[in-house]
């Protein structure tokens, strides 16, 4: 892990770069809330995320401990939902929904279009660490079906032919930072 | 209470109470491969299937709860099918490789697939778990090809022992029971237990066998091989010859040895009671210089030290408490040391030539045997351990008929023990030992208790307390005078941590604690023959407490072959020689 990491996620709120010591001093205010809270196992990792930006085997195992179970468990947790990632992430996260609703009005089509826009596969990170791939099952969007998530963004009724100019306004951005 | 019908029969049962359980008191059994008493189901499996009227599906019995007047049938085409189909999609995903598997014998998969009539085993051919044997650590091996994610390993490596070593990872087909991110399992903390390898339906976690290792050092003409075996492998060896469980097999089991070609057939008990006079006497000087010189840091309450899985437990858990563990090396590494040197020495050999080979119940003894600061003799005291299954199993190789094998004796200098000694292998014998000689080291007087036991101590209850108040004592212990001596009892580590919680608390107090790693003690260790539940258990802590009392030689300090080896050899208790070869020391280790 590097000892600056961006803060970028959708569920963080620090907006700008930490220390690694500040990320920690976070999570443990985390868990210090959760402390001794049954159910606490979910939340905490998904602001450890947030904090973090991924979920390093360090976190977990700080987690782990702080939280009194094992790290099998922990890691159990963890590789269950694909809303968690145990890999650094791209400052832009993108989440296509392959739910129902979404897949059979197109998201495998979306899908397709972003890893060859992108040049990655699912689960990868662009090698300028902009952007991420990941799958969703169903945002509670559906009726706004194919939908993607970029960090926070919902973006509606997407087109396969309409990618290029969505990951355009993104790199904008990046390029007037 | 709530009223159902299964089969036509009313059946009352409390509420809460699941299918499963209400066919129980009616002798009706439902398959299952996951099920485990005293515990939330997981309904993993899906084998216990089961017909309601009003459900049009099956519903699992093991988590299906009663309702009044619910209507049952649990013998229908309907659940008859569903049960097969279950068992065949299980098989179509299971890489069992039946002929070779260490449960070719004992499956518990395929034993259901034949009771339920699975003919069929092709019928959902399709893609297999994936192969993935994880040999990292020296007692366990797993392999996921075969596991059938029922999750029993899952529920007593987390409950029972409180550790969490495995757990299911990832989701759906590609799921896989193990340690975090399907790392190996030297990669996060295990105990070594084995509590998974016992509790397996299947071939998927099973101890590392060793029992080439042993043919080979037999057949080498320039070793001397002795073997030592546990108290609890007399009490179970003979389930693995469809013996009934608690049959004592002592003197067939010496015989077999021999038979197999050991050079001296000896007894892990005589170190149980040179393990005793170590511990008691390290107990009372922890005592004297706690009330006598009024030194505060000596470490009470003293923990028992026998158990290799207790010990990796502490060192990962509880490191603030190793100094209070005894300094005592368990009895199968005090038989090694002195194999090695005592007995090497009196047939003129050295130790290297000796090989010393140690049947226990234990899959953690390989761990222990593997430690470094166990090489007291210059090289490893304990060369190969094996499990009472792998016993078994080289038994068999040998092609004797076990049953007809005639009583054999133990060898001497290293085979003589007291009834103490045998019921070291069950929860609450350690403490009742060591009390027999401490209380008559300190009083002079015969031990008070009737029959010798300590009743509070002994049974399966998780923890267990009992205290005597000394009220005489010889001159040498008059400090003790009036002191009341509070003792407590755990098995399975989830109980021992409740103990060391409640002394680090302070909410009690006391002298001399006994763990075991297993439940119900090494009888229920995790190398014992498979299945153990507590009918098992109780039948085989009976068979312990039968040996102890059909001696005549009851109390550890009375042994004349350990007055022996003291007078020749060792001295005197915590002398020189036994801290160099009887005593060790733990290590901090990472919990992970």
């Amino acid at each position: 892990m590097t000892e600056q990491s961006k803060c970028s996620n959708s569920t963080c709120c620090c907006g700008g770069e930490l220390s690694e010591q500040e990320m920690f001093r976070r999570l443990d205010k985390v868990l210090d809330e959760y402390h001794g809270k049954p159910g606490g196992l979910i939340p905490v990792l998904q602001m450890a995320q947030g904090i973090f930006s991924y979920l390093p085997e360090k976190v977990l195992k700080h987690i782990a401990g702080k939280m009194e179970k094992s790290y099998s468990e922990v890691a159990g947790v963890v590789s269950f939902y694909s809303f968690f990632s145990t890999h650094p992430r791209g400052k832009y996260l993108i989440r296509v929904c392959l739910g129902t609703a979404c897949y059979v009005r197109g998201g495998k089509e979306i899908l397709d279009a972003l890893k060859k826009e992108l040049n990655i596969d699912v689960g990868e990170t662009t090698p300028d660490r902009l952007f991420s791939l990941e799958i969703g099952r169903c945002f509670g969007s559906c009726g706004l079906a194919p939908v993607i998530l970029i960090n926070d963004d919902v973006h509606r009724r997407v087109k396969p032919s309409k990618i290029g100019e969505i990951l355009t306004r993104y790199r904008v951005g990046e390029e007037k930072q | 209470m709530l009223k159902l019908t299964i089969n036509n029969n009313e059946v009352e049962v409390a509420p809460g109470s699941m299918i499963l359980e209400a066919a129980e008191k009616i002798g009706i059994k439902i398959p299952t491969l996951c099920y485990l008493k005293g515990f939330p189901p997981a309904g993993a499996c899906r084998v216990c299937l089961v017909e309601v009227e009003g459900i049009p599906d099956p519903v699992a019995s093991c988590s299906t709860p009663v309702t009044n007047g619910m209507t049952v049938r649990t013998n229908t085409k309907m659940v008859r099918d569903a049960r097969r189909t279950v068992v065949e999609l299980l098989l179509s995903e299971h890489e069992g490789e039946c002929q070779t598997c260490e449960r070719g014998d004992d499956c518990e998969l395929r034993q259901l697939a034949l009771d339920l009539g699975v003919k069929d085993n092709e019928r959902y051919a399709g893609e297999k778990a994936a192969k993935h044997s994880d040999v990292s650590t020296p007692a366990l091996v797993r392999d996921s090809a075969k596991c059938i994610s029922c999750r029993r390993c899952v529920t007593v490596c987390g409950e029972i022992q409180g550790v969490g070593s495995i757990s299911p990872q990832g989701r759906g087909f590609k799921s896989i029971i193990g340690p975090a991110f399907c790392s190996p399992l030297s990669e996060v903390t295990c105990v070594q237990c084995g509590q998974c390898a016992a509790i397996c339906p299947v071939g998927a976690i099973t101890e590392c066998d060793q029992i080439d290792e042993v043919w080979a050092a037999l057949e080498d003409p320039k070793k001397t091989v002795v073997v030592q075996t546990a108290p609890a492998i007399r009490a179970a060896l003979g389930e693995c010859f469809e013996m009934p469980p608690g049959t004592l097999v002592t003197g067939k089991m010496t015989t077999a040895l021999r038979m197999l070609g050991f050079d001296a057939v000896f007894d892990t008990n005589f170190t149980a009671d040179l393990t005793i006079i170590e511990e008691g006497n390290e107990l009372l000087t922890r005592l004297k210089k706690a009330l006598v010189d009024k030194d505060e840091n000596v470490a009470l309450p003293m923990f028992t030290s026998c158990s290799p899985g207790w010990i990796n437990y502490a060192e990962s858990f509880y490191p603030q408490i190793l100094d209070h563990i005894s300094s005592c090396k368990s009895p199968q590494q005090m038989f090694g040391a002195v194999a090695k040197t005592y007995y090497a020495d009196k047939i003129d050999k050295k130790p290297e030539d000796v090989f010393v080979v140690s049947i226990m119940p234990c899959t953690a003894k390989k761990f222990e045997a593997a430690r470094p600061e166990m090489q007291s003799s210059g090289g490893p005291d304990v060369d190969v351990v094996l499990t009472t299954r792998e016993l078994g199993r080289m038994i068999k190789q040998a092609g004797l008929d076990f049953e007809s094998l005639p009583d054999g004796e133990m060898d001497s200098p290293l085979g003589l023990s007291s009834g103490a000694a045998d019921i070291f292998g069950n929860t609450g014998g350690v403490m009742e030992a060591a009390l027999r000689t401490v209380y008559e080291l300190v009083t002079g007087k015969p031990f008070p208790f009737p029959q010798l036991h300590v009743t509070p101590v002994a049974g399966l209850q998780g923890v267990k307390e009992a205290s005597v108040v000394v009220e005489e004592t010889v001159p040498e212990w008059s400090f003790l005078k009036g002191v009341e001596v509070k003792v407590a009892v755990a098995h399975g580590l989830a109980n021992a941590r409740k103990i060391i919680e409640k002394v680090r608390s302070g909410e009690a107090t006391y002298h001399f604690i006994e763990i075991m790693c297993c439940p119900g003690g090494c009888i229920g260790g995790g190398g014992q023959p498979r299945f153990t539940d507590d009918s098992v258990r109780q039948a085989r802590i009976a068979a312990l407490y039968k040996e102890d009392e059909g001696k005549q030689l009851r109390k550890s300090h009375e042994n004349p072959d350990i007055i022996k080896i003291y007078k020749e050899f060792l001295e005197k208790p915590l002398g020189h020689k036994s801290h160099e070869l009887l005593h060790t020391h733990y290590q901090e280790r990472e919990r992970v």
